[in-house]
């Protein structure tokens, strides 16, 4: 926190009025607005949902493709006689028994054709349908839904990692802060950087928050060794501000553009998703019972396995929902089918419904949102359908 | 942000196209000079080149098959010869962080630079990082002056291309090779490079194309494949027979396919105009400002266009544009650039970072960089790095760029130059009053000197 001495030496070093000072608009808080968590990790080069739910009952998969996707006589782990979780993904297993895993296997943002990650992460992050021009969206849906938020302060989300979440840019206050940044300065140090950065809007929002979060001295957290060492930083950081007052949490994970050997390229990141997923369970503790995990990617794959092992950039793809506040152990939706004549332009699996509806639904139950405000406002031009219940 | 400042042409063009002020090379130059010194950032003869590098990948491959054999002694040469390799990429990032520093002014560096960013490869085991620098080497520093069609023909044929979008492993399914082959189960298309090729590094992705035409062009890629015990780049049994069709227009229709279609698909977009408008606006938003008025964008691109894609002719527009002061101080350094203009102002020299122990490079710089977002060698996708200046001043952002000049110029510089002198030498006459009033009341000359480096003034160019 900006302390008082500090904020009080700052301002008659400088000797302007307090009124004009910079750190007296940022102390505003409000309770939190609900008891619920929510996390949005998005995966960021496209899933492949046929590989990590793999849909082995369709008798169409096991054609379609011959090295990747092969089921539980290769390892995958039965889920309900239809679908097989990827086995790189069993240490998630316990969660799918305790009914606290779960997913949706053909999903899509309303992104078409081009295919590009890109624009694909773009729209899914934007929230928005195809009638926007993305260039000119520049902010998420989770920051449009804390401007409907009665109570949300800037504490409320956080996005965490290194890189900019746009699905938290816009205009509603929000925090983003990396498990990698330790920041140590004396107060006059601190107060002569702000001076300097005063007039300069850009350096002087994020000069201020980061100054203000590290003055929080955070517990740094703890970089154990290994390869998912990463994600376990995020998902630990994150279940950290959960633990407090923030209630929503997103950060991506990378590593799922898998054009050749995609069993090879899928497996660091399936054990940083499962070990991200595990992380926060951990570090939330009690508060594990009031979470959703919803991880999202912008579209799916080929649904036929190309001449290298892997898959190209497809349409359909499938949305993880995980934690202790979800109606779990079951694939929501429908199953659009892999034959020839249900495929999406004949290469691709059909999307029977908008990712952006689940998250609304999500949304609505989690935190009281109204189905017109996520339809108009948080989702334009959405229609939400039926409440496919992904709470418990 | 300081729109009616007084700032002469040496410092602006050194900041704004370089990589900033130095205490030892700042003198009164034109254009012209900018223009001339791009040379500078040609070839670098004490990189790996490809030929070592098949080498060293020949000499691995031997040590696997031998550790199969279950030789002890062989286990213990590929151990040597793995950190030998990381040992060689370390250096290779080291001569790029001193060849960016000694560079008079820097133009030249950075147009490597952003080149490199827009056929981006990275990542990957140290072969292939020690590939990337072959590839900034033999693809793209010897065009950064030439023609696009040229440059993006090294870029997308070079082995570090072709592995990094997995057109390596791209076969025609009606290929000798395909149906030679006893399983059918890997033999076919990859569409990855043909997609980047018209998605990112040509018309870009607002264009008209189609799924279609990305889908004919990797039919016409297949054949293109680096193999390290092949001589040759072009392995015709891969390539698809029979002529494809790529944004209306026939290739390959005399019936064997060859390295010279790919070539002049290659020519066709790099001459189509959305490639103009898409290579002049990443230009604009690159060197000048994040939104750029269209008028500059159009006149890059009609320069572009009008030379059949001249890349001086565009460089030379760059130089002149009355938007450098326009706009200035509308881009935020990337990281990288950060690091390169603190250590230029600081005084710090090529051979002082090419002497740096290993640990003391990650420690001081590799690892930082990662802190601030910019992972080197390891870009966050095909599209290179994030341009617009939200993406990088974040608090965490900030944070770790205060945090680096707080502890990293004392640890380079025992003796730290007096802050004013700093300010002075790192910024000339544009500091803003705020910075200037700062400054001289830092508690110590290592706060001082973080003050300066970490500003907003600095952090923008």
């Amino acid at each position: 926190m900006f302390n008082r001495r500090l904020f009080l030496k700052s301002s008659a070093l400088i000797g302007c009025s307090a009124a004009a000072h910079p750190l007296l608009s940022s102390i505003a808080f409000a309770t939190a607005p609900s008891e619920n968590r929510l996390v949005v990790i998005i995966l960021r080069g496209a899933m492949d949902g046929l590989d990590v739910f793999q849909p082995y009952g369709d008798p169409e998969l096991h054609k379609l493709r011959k090295t990747i996707s092969l089921g539980p006589d290769q390892g995958a782990y039965d889920l309900d006689g239809f679908f097989a979780l990827h086995p790189t993904l069993s240490p998630l297993m316990p969660l799918w028994n305790a009914g606290e895993l779960g997913f949706v296997p053909a999903v899509s943002t309303p992104y078409r054709n081009k295919r590009s990650h890109f624009d694909g992460q773009d729209m899914l992050e934007a929230g928005t349908g195809t009638d926007m021009d993305l260039a000119s969206q520049s902010d998420g849906w989770l920051n449009r839904l804390l401007h409907n938020m009665p109570g949300a302060q800037s504490e409320t989300a956080y996005s965490v990692g290194t890189e900019q979440m746009r699905i938290l840019a816009g205009t509603a206050p929000a925090r983003s802060w990396s498990p990698k940044i330790d920041l140590q300065l004396s107060p006059q140090a601190q107060m002569l950087l702000l001076h300097a950065y005063h007039d300069d809007p850009l350096f002087r929002e994020g000069s201020e928050e980061a100054l203000e979060i590290a003055n929080q001295g955070l517990d740094k957290i703890r970089e154990e060794r290994g390869p998912t060492r990463d994600a376990r930083a995020l998902a630990s950081f994150a279940a950290s501000r959960l633990n407090g007052e923030t209630r929503i949490a997103t950060f991506s994970l990378t590593g799922w553009d898998s054009h050749a050997r995609q069993s090879t390229i899928l497996k660091p990141s399936l054990l940083g998703l499962a070990d991200a997923i595990l992380t926060l369970r951990e570090g939330l503790g009690r508060n594990w019972s009031k979470t959703t995990i919803l991880a999202m990617t912008e579209f799916g794959r080929t649904v036929r396995e190309n001449g290298s092992g892997g898959t190209d950039h497809g349409t359909g793809g499938a949305m993880l929902v995980a934690g202790g506040a979800v109606r779990g152990k079951r694939a929501m939706g429908n199953w659009p089918g892999l034959g020839e004549k249900n495929l999406y332009a004949g290469r691709d699996l059909t999307p029977v419904a908008d990712i952006r509806a689940y998250a609304a639904w999500a949304l609505r139950d989690l935190f009281g949102t109204s189905r017109n405000v996520l339809e108009t406002a948080v989702f334009p031009g959405l229609d939400m359908g039926a409440n496919p219940r992904i709470l418990a | 942000m300081m729109g009616s400042l007084m700032i002469s042409y040496p410092e602006l063009a050194t900041i704004r196209l370089g990589y900033g002020l130095s205490s030892h090379m700042v003198q009164p130059f034109g254009p012209d000079e900018i223009l001339a010194a791009i040379h500078q950032a040609g070839p670098d003869g004490d990189t790996v080149n490809m030929e070592q590098l098949r080498k060293l990948q020949l000499r691995t491959a031997k040590l696997r098959q031998r550790i199969k054999l279950g030789e002890k002694r062989a286990r213990e040469a590929y151990t040597t010869e793995r950190q030998y390799i990381v040992q060689l990429v370390r250096k290779e990032m080291q001569r790029r962080f001193a060849r960016a520093i000694d560079d008079p002014i820097g133009f030249g560096e950075r147009l490597v630079q952003f080149w490199a960013d827009h056929f981006t490869v990275g990542g990957g085991p140290p072969h292939q990082r020690l590939m990337t620098a072959c590839y900034v080497n033999e693809a793209i520093r010897p065009h950064i002056t030439g023609n696009f069609a040229d440059l993006m023909f090294a870029a997308e044929t070079h082995p570090s291309m072709l592995i990094y979008l997995n057109q390596n492993s791209s076969i025609g399914p009606n290929s000798r090779a395909a149906q030679k082959a006893q399983e059918k189960r890997h033999t076919g298309l990859n569409e990855n490079l043909a997609r980047e090729m018209i998605e990112l590094h040509s018309l870009g992705v607002g264009a008209d194309y189609t799924q279609k035409d990305v889908r004919q062009l990797a039919k016409l890629l297949t054949g293109l494949t680096y193999r390290a015990m092949r001589d040759e780049l072009f392995n015709a049994n891969r390539a698809e027979p029979g002529p494809e069709i790529v944004l209306g227009k026939h290739y390959g229709e005399h019936g064997a396919a060859r390295l010279s279609d790919i070539r002049a698909v290659i020519t066709d977009l790099a001459r189509h105009p959305d490639t103009a408008q898409h290579l002049a606006r990443k230009l604009a938003i690159h060197f000048v400002t994040d939104q750029p008025p269209q008028s500059l964008v159009d006149r890059l691109a009609r320069v572009y266009a009008d030379t059949d894609g001249d890349l001086n002719a565009m460089n030379t527009e760059l130089v002149e544009a009355p938007e450098l002061t326009a706009f200035f101080r509308h881009k935020i350094r990337q990281p990288f650039d950060f690091m390169v203009a603190s250590l230029r102002s600081l005084g710090v020299t090529g051979n002082e970072i090419m002497a740096l122990k290993p640990r003391q490079f990650h420690g001081w710089l590799t690892y930082p960089l990662a802190k601030m977002g910019q992972q080197w060698g390891n870009p966050p996708g095909p599209d290179g790095w994030p341009e617009s200046g939200e993406n990088w001043v974040t608090p965490q952002g900030i944070a770790a760029r205060i945090d680096w000049a707080m502890r990293i110029p004392i640890k380079l510089r025992k003796n730290l130059p007096d802050p004013r002198q700093l300010l002075q030498v790192a910024l000339g006459d544009t500091a803003s009053e705020a910075l200037q009033w700062a400054v001289p009341k830092a508690e110590t000359a290592r706060d001082g000197v973080a003050i300066v480096l970490a500003s907003a003034d600095f952090n923008r160019r």
